[in-house]
């Protein structure tokens, strides 16, 4: 039996597993946080082994800060590779940024200059996190709050080089564009003709809202209200060019109903399902 | 700029030290600076908040994060598991001036990260009342139980820290004032989720024994010198039947 191909998935919340343990939407997948299994045992573990006997899941870590200069964790990493044995998921992912300086997490995925000593050491990280965990991962373009000087590439460049170098694929995050280029002034549109969606395995699309002191001037990919009309118009647009990708409707704040999580996952996924008429075939 | 001059210095203005740098001082003057800098804050705090559930509902969540604020900034965060983040909180609490006035502050915070390490614990296999009918009342006197990995035991001297934590945790209102003497918690993991049981001075001690080897007789003489009027077959059984104890053959899966 082919298995069917995934469509568009949600985040996987502790308020909703029993919900989404019984979801048969077809095309339905999970994402979860790494970060939030790696235990040596115990209930976490047991929903997540439950959630995979019956969905795919995929794996979006937040915390391997592949842009610091220096390499992953080894202990972190084996450990998630012992997780993606455990669940084998549909895909793995990271940021295109940094959270771990010096024995000390920072929670946030943070900026860097892309310089060519960058692109040199992330590469590298890149390169030893696949051979740790035997697979190529997918790495997502960051959101942007600040104007850094000193930046050699372009970041769709960038990126391109990454999966030329480490045969990497891309996440590409359309809210991130959108909330990026409001606060740094680039144009969404030019930056996603420029990125190299041949690579793209994955998509997000998520909420943002405005800072509540500089107003528009500022958007926050705060990922809890629902997507904007101009993020949902810009996927369109990618989606009409690369056919259809696995798509996750993130949501980790002010968590609706799961029933109007899943009105939000029919959209993407009655867009993504277009292509493929043959796709009800798989429920 | 080399990128490990660069996280150094964005990582020490964050954490608010003053770096007295051009280009760090660019950076900060920007509006989008403070998203960073409060998200890197909120993050430990937040999981500070979620790890210290009983601590929260006892001092008030404005009390909390301001206690919190002070302590991620001692002993912030050394990886992306805050699950597990928060492992010196009640010592922190122990030696924090304004939680003087609540002395048990820092016992109930032991239960809380009880909880926390009881739920992440590794899976194994407990022993049953089964394993104990099938034991030959001869060699059951040397035989040797461990602790589960998931259990956790703790016993506060001076303040009923077990009483005050489980009526907060089962959201019980507290119908008759509390007797003020020190108690003992245990918390396991019998089926999927985490339990808790009050748990003597005896059985403290025999779990502690456990840990340490000895046989269940050597475990049960120390116990019941420890309390000498314990009813040690009810403790056994409350042991049991919470899923306490492990055969020393087992390994953690």
């Amino acid at each position: 039996m082919t298995p069917c191909p995934l469509t568009a998935g949600l985040g996987l919340k502790p308020q909703h597993y029993d919900e989404a343990l019984h979801c048969s939407a077809p095309g339905l997948w999970w994402e979860v946080h790494p970060e939030n299994y790696l235990a040596d045992g115990g209930p976490r573990l047991a929903w997540l082994d439950a959630i995979r006997a019956h969905h795919p899941v995929a794996l979006h870590g937040v915390s391997l800060s592949l842009a610091a200069d220096a390499p992953p964790n080894a202990a972190h990493l084996a450990r998630l590779a012992a997780l993606a044995r455990r669940v084998e998921p549909a895909i793995i992912s990271e940021h295109l940024a940094w959270s771990t300086w010096r024995g000390q997490y920072l929670p946030d995925l943070l900026p860097f200059p892309r310089t060519h000593a960058a692109l040199h050491r992330i590469a590298d990280n890149i390169a030893r996190t696949q051979d740790a965990l035997q697979r190529p991962i997918a790495i997502e373009n960051p959101t942007h709050y600040l104007h850094i000087d000193g930046h050699d590439w372009a970041e769709t460049d960038f990126l391109a080089e990454l999966v030329q170098r480490t045969g990497c694929a891309l996440l590409l995050d359309v809210n991130n564009v959108f909330v990026s280029a409001n606060n740094l002034g680039f144009g969404a549109q030019a930056y996603l003709d420029a990125f190299p969606l041949h690579a793209v395995t994955e998509i997000h699309l998520a909420g943002h809202h405005a800072d509540p002191v500089h107003g528009n001037a500022l958007l926050i990919d705060s990922h809890d209200a629902p997507i904007a009309a101009a993020v949902w118009a810009l996927y369109e647009q990618v989606i009409a060019r690369t056919g259809p990708v696995p798509t996750l409707i993130e949501r980790d704040d002010q968590l609706p109903a799961f029933s109007e999580l899943l009105a939000k996952r029919e959209q993407a996924h009655s867009a993504l399902a277009k292509p493929l008429p043959q796709e009800a075939a798989c429920s | 700029m080399q990128l490990s001059a660069f996280q150094a210095g964005l990582s020490a203005a964050l954490l608010g030290h003053a770096v007295h740098v051009p280009w760090v001082s660019a950076l900060e003057s920007q509006p989008g600076f403070a998203v960073y800098r409060n998200t890197v804050l909120k993050g430990s705090i937040d999981a500070l908040q979620a790890n210290y559930l009983t601590v929260c509902q006892l001092v008030g969540e404005d009390w909390f994060r301001a206690a919190a604020a002070v302590y991620v900034r001692a002993q912030p965060p050394a990886d992306g598991l805050l699950m597990d983040y928060g492992v010196g909180f009640a010592d922190f609490l122990a030696g924090f001036a304004p939680a003087a006035e609540l002395p048990y502050l820092h016992a109930v915070a032991r239960l809380d990260r009880c909880w926390t390490e009881c739920h992440l614990a590794a899976d194994a296999p407990a022993v049953g009342r089964d394993w104990l009918a099938q034991q030959a009342p001869d060699t059951l006197p040397l035989a040797q139980l461990l602790p589960h990995p998931a259990a956790r035991w703790a016993w506060c001297e001076e303040h009923p820290a077990y009483a005050l934590w489980q009526s907060h945790r089962e959201g019980l209102a507290l119908t008759e004032p509390l007797e003020w003497t020190g108690d003992g918690a245990l918390l396991t993991r019998p089926h999927a989720e985490v339990t808790w049981h009050p748990l003597s001075r005896a059985g403290m001690t025999f779990l502690d024994a456990c840990a340490h080897g000895q046989t269940l007789e050597a475990a049960a003489t120390a116990a019941l010198d420890a309390e000498p009027t314990a009813d040690f077959a009810a403790l056994i059984s409350t042991l049991l039947d919470a899923g306490a104890l492990i055969p020393t053959d087992s390994r953690p899966g």
